[in-house]
């Protein structure tokens, strides 16, 4: 119940961060996958800005656009090249006004 | 883009990078700082509590100019369970001494006055400059970087990887491993605004005064984490982080967690009326000794959160990291001194002289208790905080019950939850990590 509320509230959250969105370049992409891993799927729970989600055919699709840098989904799936993780280009991407 | 050779190169305007590119720049070395992120600290998150002793050892008068939030006067500690808090609060006077012992701080607003200095002290400090590569010589040894501007390499005798928990550059290099899902936290924050008068009258603080709270429990929901709440001058930091191997089986949700947070009873009075205008995330490195990689190399070193340099026990970790940012500087100042050249041999001076301060020294006294907590999180974060809270309440409600016989009621119930033995074995093992 509670869960449910704070998840429809996460864009407000990130409404009121300052982002410079590198259009047309996203930073981390998610290689084509049939059926995703467990920890691929946990990142549609526990990415902070829910930039993972699940489409129709059962896939993770991420956008990256509110993403925070954090890296937690580099560190749960990099290495099984399951997504492909970089910074953002100098300057683009999320701008902490107080960190 | 620049065609020039450095002494040194940095690596991130963070803590440890900022005290590494001052340290070397203020004795007269040629030193140039690469920063991602749009102005220092527009990357980075922390809590936030800054040790002065730390800093004053790399700029002694920091307390004219630096941005300053509160001093700490008032720790507290809590132990929740879903209604309940039992806590222990210190505070003492001695606190409003002359020069205090901790502040809290605002991250990107301090990251911009340390980098201010550093820039004083004569470095080269390049924001908007993603580092992508480091460039190295047929032997190995690393002699520059490349970064996402156009040119080439930029050389320089020693590169200095101050990258922060989530560097790329090192692991990419092979340099050291990316950080296992139980060796790092996800902690997520919002920053809330309050006049200053409010703050200080909810925490009982006068002027410049401060006070934070860390607290642990059902909170986390079994997860090994720690929630905190401190206070600013206008504003109250708040946040909660958890093992990202433990948010991955729970698939809890980090943001759900920080709201439930703001929501338990012991935390609404303190933030109501608020104005949330931040919200964060980022990593804390928690493995402790036994996560630190190889320290340097033919031509680099690795300071900060990039080196696991992270007392997650004592919730420190810029003080690491501007320490061994100093001690890194200072190293790579005597081998350059020595006119030496930047090889693995000469650059171990840095380890040396860093396994000789409190940074290791500390990391080392705790060094079985990441793993004690991780493997043991539901009955530290979950089973005990319970138990402590139906404890208290025995104590305190008057209910025409015998003493003799609630007394008897709180004891077995720690029984039955953990039996005699887990009880005794969890007290020795956490004795012993943390001794
Ligand atoms: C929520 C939270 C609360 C905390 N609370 C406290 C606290 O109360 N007290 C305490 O002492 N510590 C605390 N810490 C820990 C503290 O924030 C870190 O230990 C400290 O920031 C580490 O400093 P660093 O310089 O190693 O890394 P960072 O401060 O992370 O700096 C790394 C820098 O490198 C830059 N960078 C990375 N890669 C590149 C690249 N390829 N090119 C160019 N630039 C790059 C980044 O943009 C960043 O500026 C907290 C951390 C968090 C997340
Ligand atoms: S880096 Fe963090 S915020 Fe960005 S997509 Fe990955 S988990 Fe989400």
């Amino acid at each position: 119940m509670t869960i449910a509320v704070a998840e429809l509230r996460v864009e407000d959250k990130l409404f009121q961060n300052r982002y410079l969105v590198d259009a047309g370049r996203p930073h981390i992409k998610v290689r084509p996958h049939e059926k995703p891993s467990p920890n691929l799927i946990a990142l549609t729970r526990v990415c902070p800005a829910k930039c993972y989600e699940l489409n129709d055919k059962g896939q993770v699709e991420i956008t990256a656009d509110g993403c925070m840098e954090c890296g937690t989904c580099r560190v749960l799936c990099e290495a099984s090249g399951e997504i492909e993780w970089n910074y953002p280009r100098g300057g683009f991407g999320v701008l902490f006004k107080f960190g | 883009m620049i065609e020039e050779k450095f002494d040194a190169i940095v690596i991130g305007a963070g803590m440890s990078g900022n005290a590494a590119a001052y340290t070397m720049a203020s004795r007269g070395m040629k030193v140039l700082q690469l920063e991602r992120g749009e102005y220092p600290g527009s990357k980075n998150v922390q809590g936030a509590i800054m040790y002065a002793d730390m800093l004053e050892k790399i700029i002694p008068d920091f307390r004219e100019d630096a941005p300053l939030e509160r001093h700490l006067v008032e720790q507290r500690f809590w132990m929740l369970d879903d209604t309940s808090h039992t806590g222990m609060h210190y505070r003492s006077d001695d606190f409003n001494e002359a020069k205090p012992n901790r502040y809290t701080i605002i991250r990107a607003q301090f990251d911009k006055w340390f980098s201010r200095k550093v820039r004083e002290a004569g470095a080269t400090v390049l924001c908007e400059t993603t580092v992508t590569e480091l460039a190295h010589d047929t032997r190995g040894q690393v002699i520059g970087v490349r970064t996402d501007r156009a040119g080439g390499v930029i050389f320089a005798d020693v590169v200095v990887l101050a990258e922060g928990v989530n560097g790329l550059l090192g692991t990419r290099a092979g340099l050291r491993e990316m950080p296992r899902p139980e060796a790092v936290a996800l902690a997520v924050k919002e920053m809330h605004f309050l006049p200053e008068e409010v703050i200080g009258e909810r925490f009982g603080l006068k002027g410049n005064e401060g006070c934070v709270i860390e607290a642990a429990g059902t909170i986390s929901r079994g997860m090994t984490g720690l929630a905190f709440l401190y206070t600013n001058k206008e504003s109250i930091s708040l946040g909660i982080g958890c093992l990202v191997s433990d948010f991955a089986s729970t698939m809890e949700s980090p943001y759900a967690l920080l709201d439930a947070f703001k929501n338990h009873p012991s935390v609404r009075p303190f933030i109501a009326g608020s104005e949330v205008k931040e919200y964060a995330a980022h990593l804390i490195p928690e493995g402790g000794y036994k996560a630190i990689p190889q320290l340097f190399g033919d031509g680099w070193v690795v300071v900060g959160d990039a080196a696991q340099l992270n007392n997650a026990v004592h919730r420190e970790g810029s003080n690491l990291a501007m320490t061994s940012g100093r001690i890194a500087g200072e190293a790579i100042f005597q081998v350059k001194s020595r006119r030496d050249p930047m090889t693995k041999n000469n650059l171990a001076l840095y380890k040396t002289m860093l396994d000789k301060s409190f940074v290791i020294k500390d990391l080392m006294k705790y060094k079985d208790m990441p793993a004690l907590l991780h493997t043991n999180s539901r009955n530290f974060f979950m089973t005990y905080p319970q138990l402590m809270s139906q404890a208290a309440q025995n104590f305190m409600r008057v209910d025409g019950r015998p003493k003799i016989e609630k007394e008897k009621a709180t004891t077995s119930a720690f029984i039955k939850a953990r039996s005699r033995w887990g009880l005794v074995s969890d007290a020795v093992r956490l004795a012993f990590a943390w001794r």
